[in-house]
């Protein structure tokens, strides 16, 4: 029963569409945090003066905390993102592919 | 339900016993502490509570859904809290606050790597963990790949990751508990065991979710009082508060600067990337992906899990940075009385040691309590998920051929989880006197090349067949071991050879290629006729992962 279910959903348009937007937003968020993060680390191994770095002159913060603060908070805003596109637009499509696939089942 | 109660009453007499035994120190007295009452009783009460819990519980633990996965009836707000709990074992609170009062910077660096394993973990693979999986994470490898094999590779490498954390666990808590309630070494490994098989055995899933929730929550509190409390004496101001730590700090500015740790850049990368895959490799994390109804609770789980443990390292970043100056420039916790000299109970004491300047030996004993508590939720999780292994996918699923009756495979998994807590107790006594700070490493190590390798191939690449599988999923298994075995941890520090042969101190960055090349090379020379079907059966994988259309949905009950 999923088999055909299966197939018919794979030949719908939307199917595609499904997927190749939400791979394609899945793969840039995680493009963002792979590049940010390891980049960060490398810059940490190969240039630690500049990440010890006053962030203004006689300010105890440095660029590094700085820097790494801004990650965690920026990499926990990517995944909300993520989670409100992904539990509303791209489940509401899965639903209706779901609900077509059942339709032309019973026809 | 009644064997419950009179257990629980057997459990409350041995501890009142433990307690009247814990009496006079004997060897090892330097490190033992006065018995500290009020960490006892916040203890007890903790215990009385979770013991209410696992009670309730017992009552809904039916089915294997309910042992193993709570019935998919956990929300996304508790599936996130109790992942957190997980996550966030005694050794977080205590050595990365410790990390931060020795090394600053350098903590922080640490902080970030064990987080940014979850943004990716959201966005590659929650949804279709939850689409795929069912109990354990090899549902996922065994959807169209021969069922025996990988199903046993897969719970051999999680036992191993299972046990190996297991051991850095079971000697924490013996000697945190040793230290901070003044009980003997082995009754507080016996306590811990026990306790854990109570839990698990008659709660299963939703007791052991639960005992995490909690324990979460007492955690955060605790952590943020404590941080409070200290950031207070320096005005919420980390202006004043760095000025100060800078100035007495034997780092001086540098405090705030990379130093050492990171400083190789290889290093750096396996380390990054050991912490972010293996966090993405644990059996007992990715268990908890099938506690919810479906992908829309996972991803929530995620986010929740992921913004408190974000929180709360920046938390103890804080409370670190504070410990340099209301706990390094206080003689009372130093032996002797010696500043800067050796601090009493080891250098892991620094967290507990500032909840008391702050907050007195009320807010000692409840830190003191939370992390006696955070050791026997993590080692309830990892216990379950070791019984899974054995009961769900080499009992029923491999020596049963899927034949198993629901009730004896929740027997075999209740007869698992009682051999795993004496193997805990066993290996905890065993490795007492050794340093067992490698194996956090070892079983992340592990996770990042045995376990998540093999998991993300069979979910992304159609190509990936049982013998690339295998061959994938035990090279990198035993090429992280044997990095790890040929490292400074071991090889110097353990076997006492004169140089390490292999230099780095994580494995991951060259056991994960191991995994993925092998995986690869025999999978793309796999010209069997069951490969070829291996690999049409991706198709129907695909569509169910993609549109979660035949996911096992949450029970009826």
């Amino acid at each position: 029963m999923s088999a055909a279910m299966y197939e018919r959903m794979r030949v719908n348009p939307k199917f595609q569409k499904l997927v190749k937007e939400r791979g394609r937003f899945a793969w840039t968020l995680t493009f963002i945090v792979l590049i940010l993060f390891y980049g960060f680390f490398l810059m940490v191994a190969f240039n630690p003066a500049a990440m010890g770095k006053a962030v203004s002159d006689g300010s105890m913060l440095t660029v590094g905390v700085a820097v790494e603060l801004f990650l965690f908070i920026f990499f926990w805003i990517l995944s909300a993102y993520y989670v409100k596109v992904a539990n509303s637009k791209f489940d509401d499509m899965t639903q209706e592919l779901i609900k077509q696939a059942h339709k032309e089942g019973k026809q | 339900m009644s064997r419950l109660g009179q257990l629980g009453i057997t459990l409350g007499l041995m501890a009142v016993s433990a307690m009247a035994y814990a009496g006079p120190p004997v060897e090892g007295a330097m490190e033992k502490q006065a018995t500290n009452w009020h960490a006892i009783i916040m203890f007890c009460i903790f215990v009385a509570l979770s013991m209410g819990i696992t009670y309730w519980a017992s009552g809904r633990t039916k089915s294997t859904a309910d042992f193993y996965s709570a019935g998919g009836g956990i929300t996304g707000r508790q599936n996130g809290l109790a992942i957190a709990g997980d996550y966030m074992s005694a050794a977080t609170l205590l050595g990365l606050s410790a990390l931060v009062y020795s090394q600053g910077f350098d903590g922080y660096l640490y902080m970030l790597a064990f987080f940014a394993g979850w943004p990716v973990i959201l966005f590659m693979m929650a949804e279709r963990l939850r689409n795929l999986g069912r109990f354990t994470f090899s549902d996922i490898t065994a959807f169209r790949l021969d069922e025996g094999k990988v199903r046993t590779m897969a719970a051999i490498s999680s036992l191993t990751v299972v046990c190996f954390y297991l051991i850095a666990q079971m000697v924490g808590a013996g000697q945190l508990i040793k230290l901070l309630f003044g009980l003997d070494y082995n009754i507080a490994i016996f306590a811990v065991g026990i306790l854990m098989m109570v839990y698990v055995t008659f709660g299963g899933m939703v007791a052991t979710t639960w005992v995490q929730i909690i324990k979460a929550c007492m955690l955060l509190a605790g952590g943020t009082l404590a941080m409070l409390l200290a950031f207070n004496q320096f005005g919420f101001s980390f202006q004043t508060l760095m000025e100060k730590a800078t100035s007495v700090h034997k780092l001086g500015f540098k405090l705030m600067t990379p130093g050492s740790m990171l400083s190789d850049p290889i290093n750096a990368m396996s380390l990054g990337l050991g912490l972010m895959f293996g966090t993405a490799g644990l059996p007992h994390i990715l268990m908890r992906f099938f506690t919810v109804s479906d992908a829309k609770e996972a991803r929530k789980s995620v986010l929740y899990a992921s913004g408190i443990v974000a929180y709360f390292f920046n938390v103890i970043f804080l409370m670190g940075l504070c410990a340099i100056l209301i706990v390094g420039q206080n003689p009372d916790f130093f032996e002797g009385g010696k500043i800067g000299g050796k601090l009493i109970g080891g250098g892991n004491m620094v967290a507990m040691h500032l909840a008391r300047a702050v907050g007195g030996d009320m807010l000692l004993g409840f830190m003191a309590a939370v992390a006696f508590a955070t050791i026997l939720a993590v080692v309830s999780g990892l216990a379950l998920a070791g019984a899974s292994a054995i009961s769900h996918d080499l009992y029923a699923r491999v020596f049963k051929k899927g034949q198993a009756t629901e009730a004896s495979e929740i027997r075999v998994s209740r007869i698992a989880t009682i051999c795993l807590g004496f193997v805990a107790i066993i290996l905890g006594i065993t490795f007492e006197k050794q340093n067992v700070a490698f194996m956090v490493g070892l079983a992340f190590g592990v996770a990042a090349a045995g376990n998540f390798p093999v998991l993300i191939l069979s979910m992304y690449w159609k190509g990936l067949t049982t013998r690339g599988a295998l061959f994938g999923g035990y090279g990198g298994l035993f090429s992280a071991v044997a990095f790890v075995v040929l490292s400074k941890s071991v090889w110097v520090d353990v076997l006492g050879n004169a140089a390490p042969i292999f230099p780095y101190t994580q494995p991951a960055l060259f056991a994960m290629p191991v995994a993925f090349i092998l995986a690869y090379i025999f999978s793309k020379t796999d010209s069997s006729a069951s490969a070829k079907r291996e690999i049409d059966a991706f198709e129907d994988q695909y569509m169910r992962a993609q549109t979660g259309f035949g996911a096992s949905g949450a029970s009826k009950h």
